[in-house]
């Protein structure tokens, strides 16, 4: 015996949808979590110019694959393009083009995701035709700041992937209906901030290096 | 839109089995331990709260009791150096984490909700999901002690061989005594514990404001919020700025411990001093974030108390915010002796000054309200009125501390000890039992004892002046603080012997109110259900509150609501009630409780697995997983609900009856 109650929303005070207004504030408080970690890592590139105590154990653009961080940086901005998409999809309910819109976002994360999984794993070994050293969490402060940073915000991208990876999977159960659009529209406001988050470290992190 | 199939209930116990998205039962019609396991009612989680944070505030108790005997008699050796320094570190940690912090949670929880005319708060799940975090990171960094009891009876060894379980690197764990060099997994259970409870306040603070922004009741505009809620408001968005740093700082130190980066290592390029800024700028605004909940119980006490309003009632809630936000400015003035340079110690120096202006703009405000009223000295306005005493005289040794070259002579002394003793004790304690007094006969139906309570009053604050005083006298003449024990001949003995004996009597104040607290749950004196005649919306609910707290939506035309609507005839004042319509519950949920458990589980497990225990590893992994399990099943079984028969107190058309007569209890 299934009972549909569906959820009242009472009418806000304010008129912005409460869960809409929690992620908003989530991500104000998001802002914090990542300033704090550019900080130290800015802090610590100014402190240390060579990224290290020693000369020689960093070479920052000589580790970097600036082509390939170009790129998924690319990629990720063009899934903010997709979700947008199907997000209008959905409040259209043409549930068809939100699907292949959010297969699209979903698809994106993951080449992200990929491109830093390689860039990571090529950082460690070190390159010897372009001279770069073994770069590591403990062989450096910079190893440590980066590799935090970056991969505090790879996991960012990560739980956005499964969340809308869930959201896909669940527009084939039949139970999505036009209340659902505020579900996507939070989500989509949550990978549109990751996105965002992505053009500073991109910025700071590593277009900085090649001024 | 809602197709209800289940017909109104009277009481949830009625409700017929539904099934979640899931296809489980749903436990709403359960009682006893299953009830509290699974409610999200945010009456009986503020309950919950209520009850952990007055046994932590024991917890913390007995420590600075410990800490104090140790303390009484110069060459002492009551306790060890080391279980000194444990003993200090979860005092403070105790006091502020798990007792201060839940307790004002406690009061947002079961009031805010109730003055703003809100049928609960915007996420019930999640608020069930903030108490049991909030518990499971409690539990977490106490286990300590009882890992450390078996390590002293011979059956836990940690794999270091560092016999420290318990944390012992003071409440700001500065670096680099928190590297694994320096210290044992004491400082993991300090870590996994703080952060586990950071997750909990962050939550309950994003519920909170969305609380507080999109459920008043219609007519309660920003500028006519009860005080409380304003300050709730404010104390929640100071949570969610400040918090990031600490976690984000916990999360490299963790990082430093598991996994050897370089963030705090001075030998690979890291700077302890970055551990110090990341710390004060949570620190700084957590001051705040503990003292401006209790400055929004005065503000209602005295108000209540004073029979008028509150007296510059914007330039209170204004005050509240210049504080919140300066309390982001000013953390540095807690590094004053680390070298700064000049221009910043001076901007400090003047922001800390100056952040004294809307705490001064507040006091005159309760004075203000205090003058020309007809004031009641019930038990809650004595704590109130010493709350105004006490906190200024913290403040005033505040503004010492802000000056930079005096601080240069206090920093590390008992005079810091004395003054945050004086604001944190003597201020916020002072409010918080002031909020018990003030409350619990709505929350319970009973009214305390005023005999004891007027007994509870002189003993604290008797106790409290003996114990604290003395300090700034021992930190001028140059007691360090956190010494473990001193040499007879400095001129210290006999200040610190009147300070223990104070402790003690403070001590024996607070086990009498909490003796008397649990008495009146028992079997006090029941009251009315609005015993001090006061002001705000949550007194025009009859006790006990129905669980769906309003049978009709209150409409409200002015500050001070339920005042107006009792003692005028102006009908443009009083409060209007919407008609009555069967009201829609959340359902009951298990998954806050589990994912909280996952957290636990992750914690315990890393800490345990810097210990040297096999198979740890696996453990935190399964954490997580549990966690992710409940996220899932969370979003799946959906909100649910029910709906549950209003009992109308009232025939809505007369909306007040004439001549109300205000039932005040026979005591006061």
């Amino acid at each position: 015996m299934i009972q549909a109650v569906s959820h009242v929303h009472p009418p806000t005070a304010t008129g912005i949808e409460n869960k809409k207004l929690m992620m908003w504030l989530f991500l104000a408080s998001d802002c914090m979590f990542f300033g704090t970690l550019i900080t130290t890592h800015l802090i610590y590139r100014k402190l240390f110019p060579s990224g290290a105590v020693e000369e020689g154990v960093v070479n920052v653009t000589n580790t970097f694959n600036i082509e390939l961080t170009s790129f998924s940086t690319f990629i990720l901005l063009m899934s903010s393009f997709l979700m947008a998409l199907a997000v209008s999809a959905l409040h259209k309910m043409e549930l068809k083009s939100f699907r292949r819109n959010l297969f699209g976002v979903i698809i994106f994360g993951l080449i992200f995701l990929g491109c830093q999984v390689f860039e990571f794993i090529e950082f460690v070994h070190g390159n010897p035709i372009t001279g770069a050293p073994s770069l590591t969490l403990s062989n450096s402060v910079f190893g440590s700041t980066f590799f935090v940073l970056t991969g505090t915000h790879g996991v960012h991208v990560a739980i956005g992937v499964l969340w809308l990876l869930g959201l896909w999977l669940y527009s084939f159960t039949g139970r999505m209906t036009h209340e659902s659009a505020l579900d996507v529209e939070v989500a989509g406001l949550y990978w549109h901030f990751v996105d965002i988050v992505w053009i500073i470290i991109f910025t700071a992190v590593y277009l900085i290096e090649y001024i | 839109m809602s197709s209800a199939c289940i017909s109104p209930v009277a009481d949830k116990s009625e409700v017929p089995p539904t099934r979640s998205g899931l296809g489980l039962i749903r436990p709403d019609a359960s009682r006893g331990l299953i009830d509290w396991l699974t409610t999200v009612d945010h009456k009986k989680i503020g309950i919950l709260y209520g009850a952990c944070a007055l046994f932590f505030f024991l917890v913390g108790g007995v420590e600075a009791l410990l800490i104090r005997l140790q303390l009484m008699v110069p060459n002492n050796t009551f306790v060890s150096a080391q279980t000194y320094n444990q003993l200090f570190t979860m005092h403070g940690t105790t006091m502020i984490f798990l007792g201060v912090m839940p307790l004002s949670a406690a009061f947002f929880n079961y009031i805010m909700p109730l003055q703003i005319g809100a049928r609960d708060v915007a996420f019930p799940r999640l608020n069930a999901f903030s108490f049991w975090t909030f518990l499971a990171g409690a539990v977490l960094l106490n286990l300590s002690w009882l890992f450390q009891a078996a390590e002293t009876l011979g059956w836990f060894m940690p794999g270091d061989g560092k016999t420290d379980i318990v944390p012992a690197v003071g409440w700001f764990a500065y670096s680099p005594l928190t590297s694994l060099q320096y210290s044992g997994c004491g400082t993991d259970f300090w870590i996994l514990g703080i952060q586990v409870l950071g997750v909990a306040s962050l939550a309950a603070s994003f519920n909170f404001i969305v609380t507080i922004i999109n459920m008043r009741a219609p007519g309660l505009t920003m500028m006519r919020l009860p005080l409380f809620t304003w300050m709730t408001l404010i104390t929640a968005v100071l949570i969610i700025f400040a918090f990031p740093a600490i976690t984000i700082a916990l999360a490299q130190l963790m990082f430093d411990r598991f996994f050897d980066t370089n963030f705090f290592h001075v030998e690979k390029g890291g700077q302890p001093i970055l551990w110090q800024h990341l710390f004060w700028i949570f620190g700084h605004p957590e001051v705040y974030i503990l003292i401006l909940p209790g400055m929004g119980i005065i503000s209602e006490v005295i108000s209540v108390f004073s029979r008028k309003p509150l007296y510059g009632y914007p330039m209170v809630v204004f005050s509240g915010a210049v504080i919140g936000f300066m309390g982001f400015t000013v953390w540095s003035h807690h590094m004053f002796t680390t070298g700064l340079g000049k221009i910043a110690t001076a901007a400090f120096a003047l922001l800390t000054m100056g952040i004294a202006v809307p705490t001064g703009v507040k006091i005159f405000n309760w004075i203000g309200t205090l003058w020309g009223g007809r004031i009641r000295f019930s038990v809650p306005m004595v704590f109130a009125l010493g709350f105004i005493w006490m906190f200024m005289m913290g403040g005033f040794s505040g503004i010492m501390h802000s000056a930079a070259p005096a601080d240069a002579q206090q920093q590390d002394s008992y005079f810091v000890v004395a003054h945050f003793h004086y604001v944190l004790v003597g201020g916020l304690l002072l409010s918080l039992l002031a909020g018990l007094y003030f409350w619990i006969p709505k929350v319970f139906g009973r009214m305390m004892s005023q005999k004891l309570g007027y007994w509870v009053a002189g003993l604290v604050i008797a106790g409290f002046n003996l114990a604290f005083f003395p300090m700034h006298y021992l930190g001028l003449t140059g007691m360090p603080r956190r010494t473990h024990t001193y040499w007879s001949g400095f001129g210290w003995e006999t200040w610190n012997m009147l300070s223990t004996i104070g402790a003690l009597i403070l001590g024996f104040g607070i086990v009498l109110c909490f003796y008397d607290i649990i008495r009146t749950i028992r079997k006090g004196t029941p009251c009315g259900s609005d015993p001090w005649d006061a002001r705000t919306l949550e007194w025009s609910l009859p006790t006990p509150i129905p669980a769906y707290n309003f049978a009709q939506t209150p409409i409200v035309q002015s500050r001070d609501s339920w005042w107006h609507h009792k003692h005028t005839e102006d009908f443009d004042h009083m409060i209007l009630y919407e008609g009555a319509e069967p009201i829609h519950m959340p359902s009951q949920s298990w998954f806050p409780l589990i994912g909280a458990l996952g957290l636990f589980i992750f914690g315990l497990s890393m800490c345990l697995h810097q210990a040297g225990i096999p198979f740890t590893g696996y453990g935190a992994i399964a954490g997580l997983v549990i966690v992710a399990f409940a996220i899932i099943c969370w979003a799946l079984e959906g909100p649910g609900g029910y709906y549950l028969e209003p009992k109308v107190p009232f025939d809505k058309t007369l909306m007040r009856a004439k001549n109300t007569t205000v039932a005040c209890h026979p005591d006061l």
